[in-house]
């Protein structure tokens, strides 16, 4: 086992700094070389799956899905017909689908293999959880690597594992919502996760435990042509609370690597659930994610999703308010720099009378960078005292830098109130050299610029997440300013 | 003691480089002096004043600027600020989502060495004693800068900035429009505290009452991008009464 790079030893104060949550991709630009245990080999076959069932000792009725949804992942055409055809550019058969060590986590970090423990210790994952995690699940390549929960709250009965275990163990909880919220079918990628996904967290909280402090998981890539499949089903039940947070990173490869997860949340009557992603791919990933929530009578789901990095984005956070009074809301920031196409939004599919949703989006694009938002509201017309507020927000930093909004809001009958706004705005000229002439650079000036866009956003989240918001748009800045 | 030299100095807007808009001016200013520079609109007040800190909007085609005898144009805009140059805008922009306590925190930052940190306590006490001096309400200090201020309190904004980044220079366009009376009196307050052995002020005013309070100790008079007289104070009272006309004729022969 060769480190492809010895990790240097930046000072102390820097690597406290770069380790605030560990997403930095320069930070994240470092790879080792694995001896994997598990391989399933290259490309996407009924043999492939049947691999990673086996690998995983899975029940009978998760093969039969599996197998059900690589049918359905092959028959569905891409979706280029509204997507970018950029997705043609996928060679599906070239990927690695399992990559593993092992399958069982470990609960502490001195039995993590060296190399995947020295690869979180660099993004600063342990720290982070001794600081201010309740639970902290860390997954390299296909398989979690460590997964463990603070004794407080496993005593309250929560639940926090990765898939694999997690569907062994506790079929009778998962079994029930497992695929409900976001059917295989429902795309063509979600068809693709559903045949050969492995990792992710399964998380349940009983009635009435509100879990104090975050659970994490961090998704790492370290293998090239990879493609990572986590699988993530939070159910929250009646009037519980948690707040899950999301990282990821993987190293800059010449060669396109896939993410492509499923998230399913389930808030059960008058349960609250915020998930927090901030993810900062190279810029070579394809980032094609699904993700959905379901919200029972009284119950709260908010998507705060940052979406920084990769080669393509496509991720629509949603709510689907099923029950009276549910609320739903998805806040975005997402930032295309050069060669980057960020294409997010977001779904509020209002089932219930009293309904209340918020989208609030806003985008970034700097150089040939690309920000597309997509939404899609629905209320359909036999409901009553429904609500909706969208905001779509973009700021070019430079004019030939694109934007595009498709906001689809579909509202049937008169007893509903949405509202909807749109800007586009540019960083002027003028205010940069405003600001140059107090003596910041072009780069401080532009980073300056688009915090102050989106810091009435960022201040909604937890603090260490807001400050290295800010920070990775310093860093994406400096780097986009000659 | 620093000088600011500005020489012969002709400024056209970039895309037209050929029809200047400054037509060869000569400045000397000192660290403890104060110019007055008087003059009709639309004569070049305002871009001599950009072009010396560096706008992109203009090109400087004959002359130089030197700052103790070193040639700035080179310098980009914020390299001219660090070294000393202040420019308080006619027309301020607005920075929106940037707290003015934020942008002021970033820019001293910014003057700082690598890996040296600004104390943000001493910082927070300098911020709130220049804020009491210029009557600034502190619930200015979250407020995004300039968004949504009042045309005087984006004056007062600047004078804040001037007073925090501590300049050797300081180019004051019309300062004063927009200020009502007591408010132009603050200003004037301000300034004058500045004032000092260490700073050097450009002063653009259409109207001789700021120069009853910021006194200065020469007045020049630009017409149609060019200095066509100067003196002392009294200059700026032979204006308010005579207006701009006579200097046409006047001053016509030493114009060329
Ligand atoms: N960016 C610009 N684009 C086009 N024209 C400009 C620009 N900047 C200056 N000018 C022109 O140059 C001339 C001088 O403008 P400037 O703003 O320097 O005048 P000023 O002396 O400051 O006038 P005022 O007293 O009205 O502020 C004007 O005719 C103005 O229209
Ligand atoms: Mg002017």
């Amino acid at each position: 086992m060769q480190p492809l790079e010895q990790p240097t030893a930046p000072d102390a104060q820097e690597a406290a700094q770069a380790a605030a949550i560990g997403i930095d991709q320069s930070a994240g630009d470092f790879s080792y070389d694995i001896k994997y245990d598990y391989d399933a080999g290259n490309g996407l076959t009924e043999n492939t799956v049947r691999y990673i069932s086996a690998v995983k000792k899975e029940a009978p009725w998760i093969l039969d899905f599996r197998l059900n949804a690589l049918k359905t992942f092959l028959a569905k055409p891409l979706p280029t017909h509204w997507a970018t055809r950029d997705l043609e550019n996928i060679d599906f058969e070239k990927i690695r689908y399992y990559l593993a060590q092992g399958q069982k986590p470990k609960r502490t970090w001195d039995e993590v293999p060296e190399d995947i423990k020295k690869t979180f210790e660099r993004l600063g994952i342990p720290e982070q959880e001794r600081k201010y995690l309740a639970g902290v699940e860390a997954q390299f390549d296909s398989e979690a690597a460590y997964s463990n929960v603070k004794e407080i709250v496993a005593k309250q009965g929560v639940i926090f594992m990765n898939s694999t275990e997690a569907l062994r163990e506790h079929p009778e909880i998962f079994r029930k919502w497992f695929g409900k919220v976001i059917p295989t079918s429902d795309n063509k990628f979600s068809a693709l996760n559903s045949a050969v996904f492995s990792g992710g967290s399964f998380i349940y909280v009983p009635p009435g435990v509100k879990v104090a402090q975050p659970l994490q998981a961090y998704f790492r890539i370290n293998a090239e042509n990879f493609g990572q499949f986590e699988r993530t089903l939070i159910i929250c039940d009646e009037g519980s609370e948690v707040t899950y947070m999301e990282g990821c990173t993987a190293p800059k490869f010449s060669t396109a690597t896939l993410h492509s997860a499923v998230v399913e949340l389930v808030a059960l009557k008058g349960a609250k659930i915020q998930y927090i992603t901030v993810q900062n791919w190279a810029s070579n990933v394809y980032n094609l994610v699904t993700k959905r929530g379901l919200a029972q009578e009284d119950a709260e789901i908010k998507w705060i999703d940052c979406n920084i990095g990769s080669r393509l984005t496509m991720k629509y956070p949603g709510v689907v308010l099923k029950g009276r009074r549910a609320r739903g809301e998805v806040i975005s920031i997402a930032l295309a720099n050069d060669g980057q196409h960020q294409d997010t939004g977001a779904k509020m599919i209002h089932a219930a009378d009293e309904t209340t949703s918020t989208i609030v989006s806003k985008s970034i694009s700097v150089g040939q960078g690309r920000a597309t938002y997509r939404g899609q509201v629905y209320i359909p017309k036999h409901l009553k005292g429904c609500k909706n507020n969208t905001e779509c927000d973009a700021l070019l930093i430079n004019t030939n830098s694109r934007t595009d909004t498709y906001p689809a809001i579909t509202v049937r009958g008169d007893k509903h109130a949405t509202q909807h706004e749109a800007s586009v705005s540019k960083v002027s000229e003028e205010m940069i050299f405003y600001m140059q002439q107090r003596g910041l650079t072009e780069a401080q000036a532009m980073s300056l610029a688009v915090n102050g866009f989106i810091n009435d956003l960022a201040n909604q989240f937890p603090m260490e997440y807001s400050v290295e918001l800010k920070r990775l748009i310093e860093l994406e800045m400096e780097g986009s300013v000659g | 003691m620093h000088t600011l030299e500005i020489r012969d100095l002709v400024v056209a807007l970039t895309e037209t480089p050929d029809k200047p808009i400054v037509k060869g001016v000569s400045l000397t200013i000192k660290s403890g002096e104060v110019h007055a520079i008087m003059g009709p609109n639309g004569t070049g007040k305002s871009t001599l004043s950009k072009a010396v800190a560096g706008h992109p909007d203009y090109t400087i085609t004959g002359g130089d600027v030197l700052l103790d005898g070193n040639s700035i144009l080179e310098m980009e805009p914020d390299e001219r600020a660090r070294a000393g140059i202040f420019l308080a805008f006619q027309y301020p922009s607005e920075v929106p989502g940037v707290s003015i306590a934020n942008f002021l925190r970033a820019a001293l930052q910014a003057r700082l060495g690598e890996g040296e940190d600004l104390d943000a306590v001493g910082y927070y006490k300098s911020l709130y004693a220049k804020m009491d001096m210029l009557k600034i309400d502190r619930k200015f200090t979250s407020r995004a800068v300039n968004e949504g201020f009042s045309g005087g309190e984006k004056k007062r904004c600047e004078i804040l900035q001037m007073a925090m980044l501590e300049p050797a220079f300081a180019l004051m366009d019309e300062t004063d429009s927009g200020l009502d009376i007591d408010a132009l009196k603050i200003v004037a307050e301000g300034v004058n505290q500045l004032r000092g052995p260490k700073l050097g002020v450009l002063l653009i005013t259409h109207y001789q009452r700021l120069l009853n309070h910021i006194v200065p100790d020469h007045v020049h008079v630009m017409y149609d991008g060019r200095i066509v007289k100067s003196g002392d104070k009294t200059l700026a009272l032979e204006l308010e009464e005579k207006g701009y006309d006579w200097l046409k004729t006047e001053t016509a022969p030493a114009v060329s």
